[in-house]
């Protein structure tokens, strides 16, 4: 493909968006999986948002 | 179904879950067409020759831009005025997006700047005002970053967000207000646009590419904000177990 005398603009352009999607695209996902990551250390140690049983029940 | 019905963010979740893969096939499929159309359908300009094809990312990349701001604007709204439980997440999560749209804008335009007006940087009231919006995203990128308790800097941000939206006119009337470096709005014009078809389509495709990636990615930021708040509840509400003195950890409304 001849993009002409200014080729080498038009692919710096076209590079750089690539390198700033890929960059959002794994700060997404590396973010998620530090987050699951956490929760699930959490759950470990007995930390979770499920209600102990008995939890919320009223006495008659 | 209403707004209302997604404040859940259990509920929210599960729509992501659901929403998400047929977002991003739709994405996938966008920046196919786009990029074929912009390097294999689209002439080259009389004038620009080939670096018009610099447009089709630097233009969308510069309407996500300030489409991005808006969304945060409207989420502050949503936080200050409605207390919606999710506003403040989605104005958090949109802001490093917002800030890579402008950063690409901001980049491709100087590169295709060298070539056609014999100069990376003008200081003129476009230029300016664009870099102005970048430095405001990292402000309140920032703004979240120092302060401890979401919910304040979700009110903080917020206002500072609704303060930052006065530029957005400002941005896109910078130039029929100014003489500037920068050519006058050339698609969305009360008389219509005066770009060619054959260069107009492959840009709205491309448009289109960039919409659909920035809602990807905010949903996936959503998520992982959502998360986090969760785990940093759950940290809180375990240091108070061990410490029976201390005072009990606050809920999040995102949590």
């Amino acid at each position: 493909m001849d993009l002409g005398p200014h080729a080498g603009f038009i692919w710096a352009s076209y590079g750089l968006c690539l390198l700033t999607v890929l960059g959002l695209i794994a700060w997404v996902r590396i973010d998620k999986a530090q987050q699951e990551k956490a929760l699930k250390d959490l759950a470990a140690r007995g930390i979770s948002r499920a209600r102990p049983a008995g939890e919320g029940k009223t006495s008659s | 179904m209403a707004i209302w019905d997604y404040a859940n963010p259990t509920r929210f979740l599960r729509l992501v879950q659901v929403v998400l893969p047929w977002l991003i096939g739709l994405c996938v499929i966008a920046f196919a067409a786009g990029l074929y159309m912009s390097f294999f359908v689209a002439p080259e300009d009389y004038q620009q020759g080939d670096t018009v094809r610099i447009m089709y990312i630097h233009v969308p990349a510069a309407w996500l831009s300030m489409m991005c701001y808006s969304v945060m604007a409207l989420s502050s709204l949503g936080t200050l005025v409605w207390k919606h439980p999710l506003a403040d997440v989605s104005a958090k999560s949109a802001a490093p997006i917002g800030a890579a749209f402008t950063f690409m804008a901001l980049v491709t335009g100087s590169l295709w700047g060298k070539p056609m007006w014999g100069t990376y940087w003008v200081w003129d009231a476009r230029l300016t005002s664009v870099l102005v919006l970048f430095i405001m995203y990292l402000g309140l990128m920032t703004l979240w970053r120092t302060m401890e308790d979401p919910i304040k800097a979700g009110k903080a941000a917020a206002i500072l967000t609704l303060v930052g939206a006065l530029n957005l006119p400002i941005i896109k009337f910078s130039v029929d207000w100014w003489n500037t470096l920068h050519q006058p709005a050339s698609v969305m014009r009360m008389d219509g646009p005066t770009i060619h078809p054959d260069i107009l389509w492959p840009l709205l495709v491309m448009a289109i590419a960039f919409t659909l990636l920035f809602f990807v990615l905010h949903l996936m930021a959503m998520r992982n904000e959502i998360l986090r708040r969760r785990v940093r509840a759950l940290r809180l509400r375990a240091a108070s177990a061990a410490q029976p003195g201390t005072a009990a950890a606050t809920a999040q409304p995102a949590e």
